[in-house]
Order: C-alpha cells, then structure tokens, then sequence
C-alpha cells in the first residue's frame, strides 16, 4: 500500500507542478511540453485507478497526436516578441470579470458536486481487481449499450467539428494542381523528342 | 514481505535485461547486415575488413561513436537538445515489453497491449521534434516540422488497419490476437486482411523514418534533418532508436499478420510433426528476419518520396482503403466468414 501511495503522490506532484508551468512559463514550447508531462502524469495517476483503457488512450491520442499538432503549431509561430514581459503582461481591468466568473463557476461546483455529496464516505474506493480483469472489453459494453444515444451524439459533434474545420481551410480548387494518374502515365516520348540531323546538312 | 517485493522486482529486472540485451546485439548486427545487403544489391562487397569477414565492423561503429565528442551547439536549448536522444529512444525501448516471443514468453502479457504498443510508438515522434527544436537549427527544425507531419498523418492507417486485426481476433492482448490464428498457414491473418497488411507495413516504414519515406533526414535538401546537429554518443542513441523501431515494426508484422510464433507447417500432417522440435520463437526471428530485409531491399530499391506525394499517399489513399476494408471486416466478422472470424 505504501508503495502505491508513493506512486501516486510522485505521479500527482509531477501533474500539479507541470500543470503550473504551463501557465507560467515563458517560452511557449515549453509550456506546451511541460502539458505534454502532465498528461503523462495524469495517465500514471489513471493507471494506478486501473483504469489502464483511459490512460493509454489520454497518451495516445493527447500526448501523441494533439500535442504533437500543438508543438508543431507553436513552433511554426514564432513567440520570441511575446515571451519577453511574463505572465502578467496580459493583465486588464477588463480581467475583473473573467475572475467574478470564475469565482462563480467555483461557488456553483462547490455548493452543487461539494463535499457535502461527494464525500469520501460516500464513495468508498472499489475493491482491487485481479490481474486479468478486462477493463477494455468492460468499458465497451458499458458504452455500446447503457450510453450508445450519448457516444452517437459525441461522434457527430466531432464530425460536424471536422467538417467545419476543413471548410473553414478549403479555398477552392487551387489553380496549379497535380494528377498523380496522369503522372504516372508520362512516357518518354511524351516529354523528350530525339532529332535526327547528319552532321554536313548545317547552312 | 519487502523481500518479496524486492525479489519480484530483481526478477523483472532480469527479465527486462533478458530482452534488451539481446536486442542491442541484434540492432548491432542489422546495422552490419544493412551495409552487406545493400553493398550486394549495389554490386559491392560491403565492409570486410574489421575481423573475420568484417564480423567485428559493428563493434568499432559502436566504440567509435562512443569515444567521440558530444558537442553541444552554444545557441541551442542544452536540456532539451540532451533530453531529445533519450525520448527519441525510451519509447522505442519501453514497447518491447509487451511483445510476446512465445505463448508463455513476454515481460508483462498487458489486456490492452496493442493499444500500448500504439501508444509508445506515437511518443517517438517527440524525440525528433525536441532534437529539431532544440537544435536552434535551420535544417534540423526543418527535419522535425517535416517528422512531426507526416508521423501524425501514418499513425491514423496505421491505428485503422490495427482496428481490422482486433476486430478478426477480438482481443486487443497480442498473445491472444496470435492464438486466433492459429490453424494452417491460410488462417493467419494476412490473407483476409492483405490490404491493411500492405498499408500497416508501409505506414511502418513511415513511421520508422526510412527510405523512402526519410524526408525527416533527406541529407539532399535538409542534410541530415533533425540530427544534424548531433555527434557522438548522442548521435548513437538516435541510431539506436531508428533501428529498435524498425526491429518491433517488423516482429509486429509478424504477430499480427503472419501468425507470430506458430509454425508455418500447421495443420499440414508430415511437416508438422517433422518440424515440431523447433521453438516457437525461432519461427517468430525468421518472420521477422524476412521484414527487416524488406526495410533493406526498400532502401536499395527506391528513391526518396516528394512531401506531397508522402501526404497524399497517407491521407487519400491509405486512410479510405483501410476504412473500407474495416467495414468488410465488419460484415465478415458478423457473417463468420471462413476460418478467420
């Protein structure tokens, strides 16, 4: 048991310290790094609940595509104007709102999933599952029966994201484009037209 | 107790060094291996003067590379710039624990060990892209925007083609996906799934940053990409990383298509009994020896591809064959069709 809680500590002080990082440090790669370890963080913390689906999926679809596209973004951009002043240098009168709605959003969690309905005692920790539980076959069928409407509903929303996003980028049929068909079709003699000329026949 | 913690542990330990030592050797060897084959496909003779044969050739590679300077460029981010060899390499080590070399051979027999695997070869890509950032590096950023595009872009036919492999076997745990194989020669899964095995193998090229898909690299227009900047030991690691990538590309072939340790002359009445002294994991290095060469034999054989054709290729024509053909897996799997489902 010590040896978890050791795990789990390690793993929890690594997220809470990334996650920090990133919203403190200067260099935007950095930051976006420092995210990337607090997934992986998470991902062990997720393990250690046995849930080992969810934690490989959050390093295989966070870690190793989104964040990927994210570093690629950000060092495409280039940020070295903007990370001179610090984390403050965005600070506004207008900013008083945003913190009033957040201190909103805070008192509405708290009075409404507090402590007073999820508390500890409550929600007493499951029983450890054996070795050869399938975590993976047991969150499908909760999934593809119990939530099925819920996952369809996700999957749409994702999709009308994609269509949105590629017809946001799409700006017609570009002038210069290629066929890889005819590409491959080309012959020689299309291209190149050897001449005959004997040598005496010039003037 | 403690002890017995502890003992579990040395044991894992054992286990782990049992695996990576081996396969240290083995990527020495490939490396020697790769100069012989292509020096022949190119009329050559290859390296033959290090030892017998040029057997010993590896082995001054390696004392080489180790002996040499690591040289830090003064403008680069020095953390990171050391940082990105060992990323580049840790995943690339950590995906070989779930690899099963027999029935009752593998480190940790993991439920979801494709998706695992998946996972640790997805995080490789970091290792190039700190390496080309951190570099401060025209062409090693160059290397690294290139990487990261066209791993993303491979890793989606490469998810959809595994989804037709656990779909056929309905286990996402390897040693089973190589136990629903079992049968002849004809019940492995490449003969129903030959389309996503195409697109798996070539998207493991890509993946892997080889010829002709090493436009990471590209020493014509970028160099040596994301690497350029690297010397010494730091250089080997990468080297490392390349070549254990290509090694589990080519043994997950082999499980998950070629029916991984089971003997080829199942099911047929002589052979069977006539080659049931050889272990399993023997049949699993030969399959897997025929894909390393492939890697080879692609390498001598074909040039480079464009950018645009390697993105075109992933995303128009790979993406919508394997998702097509999933749907047929669908139907075929709801209908039992053959031996297969």
């Amino acid at each position: 048991m010590t040896g978890q809680a050791l795990i789990f500590y390690t793993f929890a002080a690594v997220a809470i310290f990334s996650a920090l990082m990133v919203i403190t440090v200067q260099n935007a790669v950095r930051a976006v790094l420092f995210l990337v370890l607090a997934f992986v963080a998470t991902a062990g913390v997720w393990l250690l609940m046995e849930a080992e689906f969810l934690a490989i999926i959050l390093v295989l679809v966070y870690v190793g595509a989104v964040m990927v596209l994210f570093l690629f973004v950000v060092m495409m951009l280039d940020f070295t104007g903007a990370t001179q002043k610090g984390p403050l240098r965005y600070l506004r009168p207008s900013m008083l709102l945003g913190v009033g709605l957040a201190l909103g959003v805070v008192f509405l969690l708290f009075t409404v999933i507090g402590p007073k309905q999820f508390t500890i005692m409550d929600y007493p920790s499951p029983a450890a599952r054996g070795a050869d539980y399938n975590d993976v076959a047991h969150l499908g069928m909760v999934m593809y029966t119990d939530y099925v409407l819920a996952f369809i509903a996700a999957g749409c929303l994702l999709l009308v994201a994609m269509v949105a996003a590629i017809s946001l980028a799409y700006r017609g049929h570009r002038a210069k484009r290629q066929r890889p068909s005819d590409q491959v079709k080309v012959k020689a003699s299309d291209r190149i037209r050897l001449v005959k000329m004997s040598p005496g026949s010039r003037g | 107790m403690i002890t017995e913690q502890l003992f579990t542990l040395a044991w894992i330990l054992v286990k782990i060094l049992a695996i990576l030592l081996p396969l240290v050797v083995v990527i020495a060897y490939t490396t020697f291996f790769e100069r012989k084959v292509i020096g022949y496909m190119q009329v050559r003779i290859g390296p033959n003067r290090v030892g017998p044969r040029g057997f010993l050739q590896p082995w001054a590679d390696v004392f080489k590379l180790l002996l040499k300077e690591i040289i830090v460029p003064s403008a680069s981010n020095r953390f990171l710039f050391l940082l990105a060899p060992i990323l580049a390499l840790a995943p690339a080590l950590a995906a070989w624990a779930v690899i099963p070399f027999d029935q009752q051979l593998v480190l940790a027999n993991v439920n979801a060990g494709l998706l695992f695997l998946l996972a640790m070869t997805s995080l490789g890509v970091y290792g190039i892209v700190i390496a080309g950032w951190a570099s401060n590096s025209k062409y090693a950023f160059l290397g690294a925007l290139r990487s990261s595009a066209q791993i993303i872009s491979y890793e989606i036919a490469m998810g959809i083609a595994l989804i037709g492999v656990l779909m056929a076997a309905g286990s996402l745990n390897l040693t089973e996906i190589v136990m629903a194989q079992s049968g002849n020669l004809l019940s492995w899964y490449w003969l129903p799934l030959f389309p996503l095995f195409v697109v798996y193998w070539i998207a493991g090229v890509a993946e892997t940053n080889r010829l002709p898909f090493d436009l990471a690299e590209g020493e014509s227009e970028i160099v040596a990409g994301f690497h350029v900047e690297y010397a010494g030991g730091a250089f080997a690691l990468f080297f490392l990383a390349e070549y254990a990538n290509m090694i589990l590309i080519s043994v997950l072939t082999a499980l998950l298509f070629f029916g991984g340790w089971l003997s080829p002359f199942q099911g047929i009445p002589v052979l069977e009994e006539a080659f049931a002294w050889v272990p399993g994991i023997a049949w699993l290095l030969l399959k897997s020896a025929c894909f390393m060469f492939m890697y080879l034999w692609l390498r001598a054989t074909f040039p480079r591809y464009r950018y645009d054709q390697v993105m075109r290729l992933g995303w128009k024509v790979f993406i919508p064959l394997t998702t097509f053909w999933i749907i047929l897996v669908a139907v075929a799997v709801r209908l039992g069709v053959g031996p297969w489902f």
